[in-house]
């Protein structure tokens, strides 16, 4: 037995030191390599590493992407533990806000900086900055204003598309006068539920009361059961609590997911009529829609409400920092901050970029075109509200909010208990 | 192990003190190359770039080996030590690594807990008992101390009772084995899993389409609206704690039955003599005569009530007034990473759980060790 032993703690003694060397020697070749982690995994990260191949290619440099489901958990945990990626993919600017403020980013040098301004929208800049301090490049982005609709029914049936919102209601109304339901509403998703909702209350804050109300909402300079954030909410209750507007009433919307409640609309006879959801929804539609999609789909943006806005444009996006400043990182950042970066996998499909100088053209379809033309020509595009309020609120009393009003809580007991929650 | 004293006689006073030095200096360096391999595996397993089956190999020598390299160098360390000395340390060799773990994973993250219920959610600022004010007013909290007690009252009641029944009806039938079987299957599911596989049992779709859910599918048969079972607040807590009754009727019913069969049929026996029907000879006999198996069995399931989370998470996610302890806890902590909130919600939930366990334990030591 003894020997036994003896033999193991031998084994347990060589085994270390002979790998010990052979990893010294694993490291030896000086490639230049850059880390990046990130939350999109699977079909996303291909994509995003399809797209950077280019850059590889030219300067030799090798990018290797890491992403994972539970990106949010493990960023925090890597950066304590002193293990950050070179580069990170922030989905969210309140997780930038966190680092930036525990000094551990890198801000934006002058080149990157001259690029950014160059290439993008102001709004895109502020959204990557800390007390006036950008550190954040986003690239591929999401645009959520845009209301789906099924082409060849609505051909049919001889809808048109509404231009305001008053359009919009008659529409709704000719709709029912002739048997259809015109919305499909689901805001089930898991331990999410309820954010399909806080979407629908953002776009119309924005087009109620426009973007420096929204601004405050969202810094809680006005609070949360203000008249003005009230008002959005009657406005969408007018649709989803009246049972005719909306496919299977109050029920179905809680219960149905985000994911199916699209496929109603191509079901014949459709069983709803309109769809409002981000550029994303189109991977949610039944596979025969999606292999045709330019003639079965349909899609305009919200329509304003107060013509002083015009058509504000809600949306979302990760955004690149850079936890450690070497050379061949400040080169990547910058590939990743031109248009350059975004082409490939605009015409892959299923991606928005924000870049000014795109080249249109390079989308594969005539939808994700019209996507991206609203969002690079919106005159107001603000980020989704719920990400940027803290967690107790933006993830929490908000998505619950939303649940308990449509299950029949009072409008304004449920306002008033997020409004009591944010900390 | 004896020869010191033999040998402190024969030969000089000089040699037993060297002899005593070099077994110190023994004791206390072979410990310390024990703890040298044992932390360079650790490292090597951290850092290594070694191709994944030899971390594997590694991973399973180093922790198997390290287990038994740990117990037989404390053991020979023990062995040092005069006799009298080692009668009293050999027991702490067997039942040292179980204190230690419970230690650093169970008493020392607690006494963490209990530390950080008292700052804010960063864990910067000390802020008095503010965590346990919000724990204890908070509407949503209250939602969730109402629901836990439903859980106990309807769950375990339910649960035990069910139980109970099977266990007496079992009793007297032919097939009882295959019955118990059939009853005590769903403990081998998951909470996670239960939650799954009532999810179909539940599930809405409205009116018009095909019902997936099997409830639902049954209601429209007979003509009746199809029925969002969550949506509906007060009922939605029973729907839920009916899957808590169907996983742990079985455990109740495996116990209560073995306890039935030691009910000493004489005494039955007596009670027919004296004229006593079914009923009166289960309520006056056989139930007196289990008690304390159905108090064990039921602050089991109590404490599993207590600490309900899984079934909650996967069905509604708190979500329609079905919010619980745990799930608050589970929010608080790493949705809205408010650690103080979420500790010291941790911490109501411990000293909930306490006084059940106590007196759960104190039943178990009653029975002799059951």
């Amino acid at each position: 037995m003894k020997r036994v032993v003896l033999v193991l703690l031998i084994a347990l003694l060589a085994l270390p030191s002979m790998f010990a060397g052979g990893q010294a020697d694993a490291q030896e070749p000086a490639a230049k390599t850059v880390h990046v982690f990130g939350a999109f995994v699977d079909e996303e990260a291909r994509r995003f590493e399809e797209a950077i191949k280019p850059f590889e290619e030219r300067t030799g440099i090798d990018v290797v992407y890491e992403g994972s489901k539970d990106f949010e958990t493990l960023i925090s945990v890597r950066v304590e533990g002193g293990n950050p990626p070179d580069i990170a993919g922030l989905p969210q600017p309140g997780l930038m806000v966190n680092f930036a403020s525990q000094g551990k980013l890198v801000p934006m040098w002058d080149s990157l900086l001259d690029t950014v301004e160059a290439n993008y929208a102001p709004v895109w800049k502020d959204l990557g900055s800390y007390n006036d301090v950008p550190y954040g490049v986003f690239h591929r982005v999401n645009a959520k204003s845009f209301v789906w609709y099924p082409k060849k029914a609505w051909a049919r049936a001889g809808y048109e598309v509404p231009t305001t919102w008053n359009e919009m209601i008659a529409l709704m109304d000719k709709m029912v006068a002739n048997g259809h339901t015109p919305w499909s509403i689901g805001i089930e998703a898991g331990g999410a539920t309820g954010w399909v909702g806080t979407d629908w209350v953002e776009d119309v804050m924005l087009r109620t009361v426009g973007p420096d109300v929204y601004d405050q909402w969202v810094n809680h300079e006005i609070p949360f059961n203000a008249p003005e954030v009230k008002e959005a909410f009657e406005i969408i209750g007018d649709i989803w609590l009246n049972p005719n507007y909306v496919y299977g009433g109050t029920n179905t919307i809680l219960t149905q997911s985000y994911t199916d409640s699209p496929r109603t609309m191509f079901d014949n006879p459709p069983r709803s009529w309109m769809h409002r959801q981000g550029n994303f929804v189109t991977g949610f539609l039944p596979d025969a829609i999606q292999a045709n999609l330019e003639e079965e789909v349909g899609v305009f943006p919200l329509p304003a409400i107060n013509e002083e806005f015009g058509i504000p444009v809600l949306g979302g996006g990760d955004q690149f920092v850079v936890f450690n400043d070497r050379p061949e990182v400040r080169e990547f950042m910058e590939f990743l901050a031109t248009w350059e970066s975004g082409e490939i996998w605009a015409a892959r499909g299923g991606a928005l970029f924000p870049y000014l100088n795109q080249d249109l053209n390079a989308y594969p379809n005539e939808i994700e075109r019209s996507l991206a033309e609203a969002l690079v020509n919106a005159k107001v595009f603000r980020f989704d509200a719920s990400d940027l309020m803290p967690g107790q609120v933006g993830a929490g009393s908000f998505w619950t909010g939303i649940v308990d009003w449509v299950n029949g809580k009072p409008l304004d007991t449920m306002l008033a208990e997020v409004e009591r929650s944010w900390p | 192990m004896t020869t010191t004293e033999i040998h402190s006689e024969s030969k000089g006073f000089l040699t037993s003190a060297l002899i005593t030095v070099a077994r110190v200096l023994v004791s206390v360096f072979v410990p310390i190359v024990a703890f040298g391999i044992l932390w360079a595996g650790f490292i090597f397993l951290r850092d290594s770039n070694a191709p994944q089956g030899v971390i594997a190999v590694v991973a399973i020598l180093w922790g198997v080996g390290g287990v038994a390299m740990l117990f037989w160098v404390s053991d020979w360390v023990v062995n040092r030590t005069p006799l009298h000395v080692a009668k009293k340390l050999q027991p702490f060799v067997f039942v040292g690594p179980a204190l230690a773990i419970l230690a650093w994973y169970l008493f020392l993250p607690t006494v963490r807990s209990l530390y950080l219920s008292f700052f804010d959610a960063q864990s910067n600022n000390f802020v008095g008992l503010q965590n346990y004010v919000f724990a204890f007013t908070d509407p949503k909290m209250l939602e969730s101390f109402v629901n836990n007690l439903m859980w106990i009252v309807l769950g375990t009641g339910g649960a035990v009772g069910f139980g109970l029944l099977i266990a007496l009806l079992a009793d007297r039938v032919k097939l009882e084995k295959a019955f118990k079987s059939l009853i005590f299957m769903p403990m081998a599911i998951s909470f996670v899993g239960a939650g799954v596989i009532w999810r179909f049992v539940y599930a809405y779709k409205p009116m018009g389409e095909d019902q997936i859910g099997l409830l639902n599918a049954v209601v429209t048969f007979f003509g009746i609206e199809p029925q969002a079972w969550f949506t509906m607040s007060g009922w939605n807590n029973v729907f839920l704690i009916i899957i808590l009754v169907w996983l742990q009727t079985g455990y109740a019913m495996v116990i209560i039955s073995a306890a039935l069969k030691g009910v000493p049929s004489s005494i039955i026996e007596a009670g027919r003599i004296d004229g006593a029907g079914e009923i009166r000879i289960i309520r006056s006999i056989v139930i007196p005569y289990i008690a304390s198996t159905l108090v064990t069995v039921s602050t089991t399931i109590i404490i599993i009530s207590l600490k309900i989370f899984d079934i909650v998470f996967t069905m509604t996610n708190g979500n329609y007034g079905t919010e619980v302890i745990a799930s608050m806890q589970y929010k608080q902590m790493f949705r809205f990473l408010h650690y103080g909130r979420g500790s010291a919600i941790a911490i109501v939930l411990v000293l909930a759980v306490i006084p059940v366990m106590w007196y759960n334990l104190r039943q178990f030591g009653k029975r002799e060790g059951f």
